[in-house]
């Protein structure tokens, strides 16, 4: 059985963390607040290690099928027997590997930023915001019950506006981080919605019984939820479905993503751990955890789940060619890797080697966590070199930043899904469960990952090719101290060695582990389509030369639209400022001013007048007094003996 | 014989003091500065003595009876006088005959003691007398104003007159029942007319003492003439102990005419309700203005009441805890201010809280948890109440109920406002604060605070059953 109190103290380290910080941070820990965060958080990954060792290959598997326990519950609010908000620990295969990818890329993160924060003004607090986030995550991954994940959600979304914000004085991070917390906040009323629809549905919050009662069909929940309807849609479909717009927003599917590009003004290992690798997946674990209720009892959602990330992959792809900030280049590369995730699980079905998609987002988010933490953490070194974001100030820095580069190269790789790197695993898994389910996604995927390939490599020729780097002036310190290289190299071994975990193994849809089968000419395609981009990036950046300019103008009108990010960001003003505005603000307003105020100054007048009606009643005599009194004794009597019998 | 000294330890140690008090004044008398200390703790000795050793049982054949809940409301009275005793010590030390004041007003909590305890209607009814006539004699205790000796002279001929009516009732239900005995009278009642207009007799005097519309009238007039300590005392420990009497009355003896009182509980709610808070909205003088406010409170007591079981009884209960530290606290500023510089109009606070920061923010939190604003504890008070009223399904009432809230929200901000937001050129100097007030200010800020976020308090009363 999993201990409680170790689980338990891996979210609570973190925690204790922000507590302490967030107290005396200033005075007390002003020098070694980053120390004492990260040997904090060295402990919880030791745990988190700890503890999928032992249920990977101690005890977690039973009649060769993954188990889950829980191993910690306690009742927080209870409304009546058997309705209950718990606060538990969830062990299952999703959870322990999702507390090993948060602990080890937030880890990497608090000692990169030991290099890259040092001389912040307020690095104690920068740190104690990091604990927060980190606590949120863990509790979120372990949740046992879906309010409970609702209320991590809830302050993952609020640590990740802090960190958005850390540089407040700065108006664009001040935006990104309002714009950030609106469009997720808006996604969450789904979410919120979803849940009470579907606790509603199943009369209960705890995640295995729902599950239970709304996958069997004839149990009298889950004929409820199936015949109830609204609009001609069941009512397990909208909860299904809104769940999923909230899954959407945190995780920056289209339409949802305006907000990803924008928070990138945080500081770059924040964006490297939440907007990367840990928080911005919080969608796809959601859809995992909820997994059996889509794909067993609302196959159509799954449907409209795996639309939405084929759709988010190839049109955040496109983009991300365009983009001449290296940060966003990477903010729109993780949109579209998360759309990979995302259709992965639509295009899976429950059980066995059905739900291989399942297991190949799953396997993609572990991957995916180490080599785009590594993209961000290897992008914040350049940036931390040269002082910009942009890719005309760049270039050439090979020589400057050896370790950078090399490590730079490893990821792009992976991503670009060459083998023998990681991304080239898990990607060939997703397209092989596309593939099989769903040919028009699997081209799209193709197409998307040509493109990955191509933007990731223009990335990086850009940055370390290119033309000869020259000097802005500025005295320029080396390549960033151990702390920040560290981290780079072995999130650089973690991108190159993990596509060769069997992944299936440990990770799947009902527990029992899925061989994965390698097909060599399968991968022929996706590998050629990736070499094809790469080259096709070597030869436009590798030397300053004008083809690229050329291309531009040829695909002028395609070009632009992409460069602008199709005017998401434009529609929605539209539609905000225009068209919620004038059609539904100007007449609220209206009404609220004439109608709503005159009803309320209306009553307010009435009642100021009966006041002044029955002022006379109280006159100061006492017979009078009496006369009430007596008046009222009667009445009652006369009420209660004639009337109301 | 050891049964008197474990049941009636509440009543004998209030005794107990009275005559020591006594026995202090014939003597060669002690200064104020003196005293009061002395007195204080008694009273605190007397509080944290009534949490233990508490045992069910019943004296004298039945008259007088105790339990751990009643127990635990006589301590919430003692609460009461003890903040009481803290809350008003500028004003107390100036008195020439405060060792009467407390004599008058111990006597008047032993009158309640026997009250709640009481088995019968002939020691409940000499048990209310004992409760009021002392009362009646405090409010006169502003001996150099006319206006305190025409309160006194108001409640002293209503109680006569409301005792007039309640003994009429008495001998009514003794003529239609042939006991008095509260044990033996819920099998004797089968709903005749003169059994219900004896009951509505009875009704009539708790609905005297508690305040409710129309049987109010007499309140606003006692409560500004009376010192602002006994007004205090009347609204909060006196309407307290009639509280935690009539819902026992009601649940047990009356349990078979629920029907009747169920209504006369819902009609009465909502008249106290909206006539409490329309005269509230206007008033100007701060002293009438809780007198009104605390009418109003009462309404809401009563929703709580109607619900006929002991969910009820649990939450008036609590309700009536958060009421005495919320509303002694309100009191005990209006106390002080006027001590100080003599002001009692709500316009005289304006811009206070420039001269005196901690008195506006304990006098902020009193009026947040009276209106019932989370997350004071008021609010949990007002909630608990609200699904108690609502268990009988009659949401137009609870619906009502809640728009009064509202409505008391508007007057109860009106004073928060002046406090923080209106400017004022001659605002009240910043008033230096006895230790002991301050204390009982700490006190009641903890409580309004805390009885609303611990919930083990609330399940604490629960259990008591």
């Amino acid at each position: 059985m999993p201990n409680a109190t170790i689980i338990a103290l891996i979210p609570l380290l973190p925690l204790a963390g922000f507590v302490l910080l967030g107290l005396f941070g200033r005075k007390v820990f002003r020098n070694s607040s980053g120390i004492l965060a990260t040997v904090l958080l060295l402990a919880s990954t030791v745990l988190a290690l700890y503890t999928a060792y032992e249920y990977f290959f101690v005890y977690g598997k039973v009649d060769s099928i993954y188990q889950k326990f829980i191993p910690l519950q306690l009742t927080w609010l209870e409304f009546y027997k058997g309705l209950s908000i718990d606060m538990g620990i969830y062990i299952d295969p999703i959870s322990v590997m999702m507390l090993v990818v948060v602990t080890f890329v937030s880890l990497m993160v608090h000692i990169y930023s030991l290099g890259y924060m040092k001389g912040e003004e307020r690095f104690p607090v920068y740190y104690s915001f990091l604990g927060l986030f980190t606590f949120s995550m863990l509790g979120l991954v372990l949740a046992s019950n879906i309010f409970q994940i609702y209320i991590f959600w809830e302050l993952v979304g609020v640590s990740s506006f802090l960190l958005i914000g850390y540089y407040y004085d700065k108006p664009s991070a001040v935006a990104a981080c309002k714009k950030a917390f609106i469009v997720t906040r808006f996604a969450d009323l789904g979410f919120l919605i979803g849940i009470l629809i579907l606790s509603f549905c199943s009369g209960t919050l705890d995640f295995q019984t729902l599950i239970q009662r709304l996958t069997v069909p004839g149990s009298s929940e889950f004929n409820t939820a199936v015949s109830y309807s609204f609009m001609g849609v069941s009512a397990i479909t909208w909860g299904a479905a809104l769940v999923f717009v909230g899954g959407a927003g945190k995780s920056a599917m289209f339409p949802l993503h305006i907000w990803l590009p924008d928070a990138m003004e945080g500081p770059t290992p924040v964006s490297a751990l939440i907007h990367a690798a840990t928080m911005v997946v919080a969608g796809v674990f959601l859809v995992t955890r909820l997994f059996p209720v889509f794909a067993i009892t609302t196959p159509n959602t799954l449907v409209i789940v795996g639309w939405v990330g084929a759709v988010s992959a190839i049109f955040a792809a496109i983009i991300a060619c365009t983009q001449t900030d290296i940060k966003r280049v990477l903010a729109y590369s993780t949109m579209s890797q998360i759309g990979y995730m995302m259709f992965a699980l639509g295009v899976s079905k429950y059980g066995g080697e059905a739900g291989l998609g399942f297991t190949a987002s799953l396997f993609h988010l572990f991957t995916h966590a180490m080599f785009k933490a590594l993209l961000f953490l290897a992008a914040g070194a350049v940036i931390h070199y040269v002082h910009s974001n942009e890719m005309k100030d760049m270039g050439g820095l090979r020589k400057q930043l050896p370790i950078t580069h090399i490590t730079f190269l490893i990821a792009c790789l992976a991503i670009a899904g060459v083998p023998p790197f990681a991304g080239f695993f898990s990607k060939e898994e997703i397209l092989l469960a596309a593939y099989q389910n769903n040919i028009a996604i699997y081209y799209i995927a193709l197409i998307t990952s040509g493109l990955t390939a191509f933007y990731m490599f223009r990335l990086y020729f850009n940055i370390f090719w290119s033309k000869p780097y020259e000097s802005h002036g500025e005295s320029h310190h080396g390549e960033g101290g151990f702390v920040m290289m560290l981290p780079l190299v072995l999130l650089a071994i973690g991108a190159a060695a993990a596509g060769f975990i069997p992944f299936g193994e440990y990770v799947s849809s009902d527990g029992t582990p899925l061989k994965s089968n390698f097909h060599l000419q399968f991968s022929i395609a996706p590998v050629v389509l990736g070499l094809t981009g790469i080259f096709t990036a070597m030869w436009l950046y590798r030397s300053q030369n004008d083809r690229p300019a050329k291309i531009a103008a040829s695909l002028n009108g395609f070009y632009k639209a992409a460069y602008h990010k199709f005017y998401i960001d434009e529609v929605y003003v539209f539609i905000t400022k225009k068209i919620l505005f004038n059609l539904i603000g100007k007449p609220a307003a209206w009404f609220d001013r004439n109608v709503v105020d005159g009803a309320v100054n209306l009553t307010g007048a009435t009642t100021q007048a009966i006041s002044v009606g029955i002022k006379k009643i109280q006159s100061g005599k006492v017979q009078q007094y009496a006369i009430y009194f007596l008046a009222g004794v009667i009445v009652l009597a006369a009420l209660f003996i004639y009337v109301w019998k | 014989m050891n049964d008197i000294f474990t049941l009636m330890k509440s009543e004998l140690a209030v005794t107990a003091i009275i005559f020591l008090l006594l026995l202090i004044k014939i003597g060669k008398g002690v200064r104020n500065e003196a005293l009061l200390p002395i007195i204080q703790v008694l009273l605190l000795i007397n509080l944290i003595s009534g949490f233990f050793f508490n045992k069910e049982g019943a004296l004298f054949g039945d008259m007088f009876h105790t339990s751990t809940l009643i127990a635990f409301q006589k301590n919430i009275l003692n609460l009461g006088v003890y903040l009481i005793s803290l809350l008003f010590t500028d004003w107390l030390k100036k008195s020439q005959h405060m060792a009467e004041f407390f004599m008058l007003i111990l006597s008047a909590l032993l009158g309640m003691f026997f009250m709640i305890s009481s088995g019968n209607l002939l020691i409940f009814f000499l048990s209310l007398e004992l409760s009021t006539i002392p009362v009646a004699a405090l409010a006169n205790f502003d001996l150099e104003k006319k206006r305190s000796s025409e309160g006194a002279m108001k409640m002293i001929l209503s109680s006569a007159f409301s005792s007039g009516i309640l003994l009429f009732g008495i001998s009514l239900m003794y003529g239609a029942t042939g006991t008095i005995s509260f044990a033996e009278i819920p099998a004797k009642l089968d709903g005749s007319s003169l059994q219900v207009l004896a009951f509505v007799f009875l009704f009539s005097a708790f609905a005297f003492k508690l305040s409710i519309v129309p049987f109010h009238l007499w309140t606003a007039d006692v409560y500004e003439g009376s010192p602002i300590a006994v007004s205090s005392f009347l609204s909060v420990i006196s309407k307290g102990s009639v509280a935690f009497i009539f819902i026992s009355a009601l649940y047990k003896v009356f349990q078979p005419m629920q029907a009747v009182w169920y209504n006369m509980l819902v009609i009465l709610a909502v008249a106290t309700m909206i006539i409490g808070n329309l005269f509230a909205l206007r008033q100007q003088n701060i002293k009438r203005f809780l007198a009104f406010s605390s009418i109003a409170q009462v309404g809401f007591i009563l929703v709580g009441m109607s619900s006929s079981d002991n969910t009820g009884v649990t939450a008036v209960t609590y309700f009536i805890l958060i009421y005495v530290f919320s509303n002694l606290a309100a009191f005990g500023i209006a106390s002080v201010i006027s001590e100080h510089s003599g002001k009692e109009n709500i316009d005289d606070y304006k811009g206070l809280y420039k001269t005196n920061p901690f008195l506006s923010w304990v006098l902020a939190l009193a009026l947040f948890s009276l209106a019932g604003v989370p997350p004071t504890a008021g609010f949990f008070g007002k909630l608990f109440l609200l699904t108690a009223g609502a268990a009988k399904g009659e949401y137009w009432f609870i619906t009502i109920a809640a728009l009064n809230m509202v409505i008391s929200l508007y007057y109860y901000l009106r004073i928060v406002r002046a406090v923080f937001m209106d400017k004022n050129e001659t605002p009240v100097d910043k008033i230096k604060l006895n230790d002991s007030v301050k204390l009982a200010f700490i006190i009641c800020g903890a409580g309004i605070v805390l009885t609303g976020l611990f919930s083990w308090i609330f399940d604490f009363i629960q259990s008591l059953h």
